[in-house]
């Protein structure tokens, strides 16, 4: 069987003022239809932008794949004409952003903002756009979205307009719906609301999705394999379970050892919090042929500062780029 | 509901605003050196000190200053903006004769100045390193800081004499035979220079503001999101961008109502246009108060309505601004 999505090597360099980056850096994974995939790191790993780059959104004139591919349904998208990507995107693979406050258009309804993709995609008229717009708002728990659909985006609050985001997303029932840290920028309570109705919507549509998030309470809640992104490269990969037991990684141990509740799920014992000092390293220092988690990892030895780590693969398929990942 | 309090809220004070114009013209007026009613006598080919004192009576100017300012405010009130001296006609009559001249020449050019100006902008901010964008920034730097009657007299001199394409002054040619569309082709024909010496301090001045909201609406998060609905790049640019990008050159629009009433006295002045700008400058040469004080009170009451309109146009663009 074929992956809906495979991605290859992929290497995507943005143009900084000190040089050209590699912002995603020889990354590798494929999405089967209608699994949830997590993606999970801290801020600056390059999560969004491996996002944008599936969208084919990637910053205009500084950003750009500089090699590799993304094969969707066997279709190299980072090939496609502009044309092509427009009839892909909004239609075929859909994306939520972090940011539900200023995603969507001020001065236009939420209403419109929804029927337009259905305009767009389905080729539907105005007014049987309008009732399905209505209908989706409805699905996304709007309360009253007959009314609700005549107003602006400014008088809904953040939950609300993140719903609408998700309504607008799923309209055309994506194959690929891509969740940047949709419940970042809301309200602890929301969150599990919004994460109940993406399960809920996902099981009607049967979209895949790839959920990305630096928070890895949200990964064991909802996906079936992760990724653990450190400084644009995958550092772990790996079904949920299999990494959250036995993180072959330090960084994904240090990640995992952030989240209290997930501590005490997993072991019995007392939970004994910890964090990881330092930071993750600026586009820059990314790209060297080192381990760039070395500088902020307790297992580093003389290899991991001279060479770049070769990926190893465990009997359970999971993937650690660390040279001790068998000791960790 | 809401909208009607809040116009009538405007309208009460713009009505008081227009009440504070109407005084300090007259006060200004006032203090102003010369003797009107030498002026008046000057008019009727001079007149010796008894004539004076009589046109003094007459014209109540004896009387004191603030009796005189109740009494013009009063007739104003009641839509008499006094009695010309120079032309001897009431000054109302005046200028509704001169006032659809003006009126067709600024809204033509300031309807030029915005459309020209917006596509401007938005081209040149979609293609910042093209020369239309070069040519924004240069033409922005040069209508905003050429006097306009320079631009006009150059105009003339290029496109009136030495290349005859238009007629060198008024507004229309009464030797023109045939119906309405050969005297509205006239019109036009005498417009062109005009217009576009009024519109190009504008459209100097809207392409440069649109084509910096432009850059930077493009940037913001829900032209990505436009974008990621695999929306075509004209509907993004010219639904989705656009209609964010109308509301400062809008407001711009709104605050200049002034400098174009300004710009068209200047213009008219150039161009021989008979408008409200000749009118006023005719009276300003024959000190005739009355027609001078109508003319300032028009204007101001040309601005006011103009911001009026601004308002009504930005709550149109803006829904933020309607409030719930
Ligand atoms: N538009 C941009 N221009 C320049 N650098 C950027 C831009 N967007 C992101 N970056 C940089 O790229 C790196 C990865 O960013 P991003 O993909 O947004 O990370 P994440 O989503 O994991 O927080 C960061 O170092 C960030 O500063
Ligand atoms: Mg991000």
């Amino acid at each position: 069987m074929s992956a809906l999505l495979s991605v290859e090597n992929l290497r995507i360099e943005l143009d900084t003022r000190a040089g050209v980056a590699p912002v995603i850096d020889d990354l590798s994974f494929s999405l089967n239809a209608g699994e949830t995939l997590s993606f999970v790191g801290e801020s600056g790993c390059g999560k969004s932008m491996t996002a944008l780059a599936i969208m084919g959104l990637l910053p205009e004139k500084i950003g750009r794949v500089a090699s590799g591919s993304i094969l969707f349904n066997g279709e190299d998208i980072t090939k496609a004409s502009d044309e092509r990507l427009r009839e892909i995107r909004g239609n075929d693979i859909s994306m939520i952003f972090q940011e539900p406050m200023t995603s969507l258009n001020p001065v236009f309804t939420i209403g419109e903002q929804v029927a337009e993709v259905l305009r767009r995609h389905q080729k539907l008229g105005r007014k049987a756009a309008w009732s399905t717009a209505v209908e989706l708002l409805n699905s996304v728990r709007i309360p009253d979205a007959a009314r609700r659909a005549k107003s602006y985006p400014h008088q809904l609050s953040g939950g609300q307009r993140q719903r609408v985001m998700i309504a607008m997303a799923l309209a055309c029932k994506p194959r690929i719906l891509i969740a940047d840290e949709p419940t970042t920028a809301l309200d602890v309570t929301i969150q599990a609301q919004i994460f109940d109705l993406l399960e809920d919507l996902q099981a009607q549509t049967g979209s895949a999705i790839i959920m990305i998030t630096h928070d890895m309470g949200v990964v064991a809640e909802i996906a079936e394999r992760m990724i653990v992104m450190y400084a644009g490269r995958m550092v772990e990969h790996g079904n949920v379970d299999d990494v959250l037991s036995r993180p072959r990684h330090p960084y994904t141990k240090g990640l995992i050892g952030c989240v209290p509740h997930l501590m005490a799920t997993l072991t019995d014992s007392r939970p004994e919090l910890t964090e990881i000092s330092g930071i993750v390293p600026g586009l820059n220092e990314f790209g060297q042929n080192a381990c760039l988690f070395a500088s902020r990892c307790n297992l580093v030895g003389q290899q991991c500062v001279q060479a770049r780590p070769k990926e190893k693969q465990f009997e359970n398929t999971q993937l650690s780029a660390c040279w001790h990942a068998e000791s960790v | 509901m809401n909208l009607i309090s809040t116009v009538a809220q405007r309208v009460l004070w713009a009505a008081i605003l227009l009440l504070a114009v109407l005084v300090l013209n007259f006060s200004m007026m006032h203090l102003a050196p010369g003797d009107v009613a030498d002026t008046i006598a000057q008019s009727m080919g001079g007149a010796d000190a008894e004539v004076l004192e009589q046109i003094r009576t007459d014209y109540g100017l004896d009387q004191p200053f603030l009796s005189q300012l109740s009494n013009y405010v009063g007739k104003v009130l009641h839509f008499d903006l006094g009695y010309s001296y120079f032309y001897n006609q009431p000054v109302t009559k005046l200028i509704f004769e001169k006032l659809p001249a003006t009126l067709i020449l600024v809204i033509t050019a300031q309807l030029l100045a915005l459309i020209i100006g917006v596509l401007l902008g938005v081209y040149s901010a979609r293609n910042q390193e093209g020369w239309v964008s070069h040519f924004v920034t240069l033409f922005a730097l040069f209508g905003y800081s050429a006097p306009v009657f320079w631009t006009g007299i150059l105009l003339l001199i290029a496109f009136s004499l030495k290349i005859p394409l238009f007629p060198v002054a008024g507004m229309v040619d009464v030797t023109v035979e045939g119906g309405a569309i050969a005297k509205f082709l006239d019109l036009l024909r005498h417009m062109v220079l005009p217009v576009i010496t009024l519109a190009s301090i504008f459209i100097a001045l809207y392409s440069r503001l649109c084509r910096a909201t432009m850059m930077e609406v493009l940037q913001t998060d829900y032209i990505r999101t436009a974008k990621s609905k695999g929306l075509s790049t004209r509907e993004i640019i010219y639904k989705h961008a656009l209609k964010n990008s109308l509301s400062p050159v809008i407001t711009l629009a709104g605050l200049q109502f002034s400098a174009v009433v300004s710009g068209a006295v200047l213009v008219e002045t150039v161009f021989s246009w008979p408008g409200l700008g000749t009118l006023a400058l005719q009276s300003i040469i024959a000190r005739d108060t009355p027609t001078i004080l109508g003319i300032l009170f028009f204007s101001a009451l040309v601005v006011i309505v103009g911001n009026l309109l601004t308002d009504l146009a930005l709550r149109f663009v803006d829904p933020r601004v309607r409030g719930h």
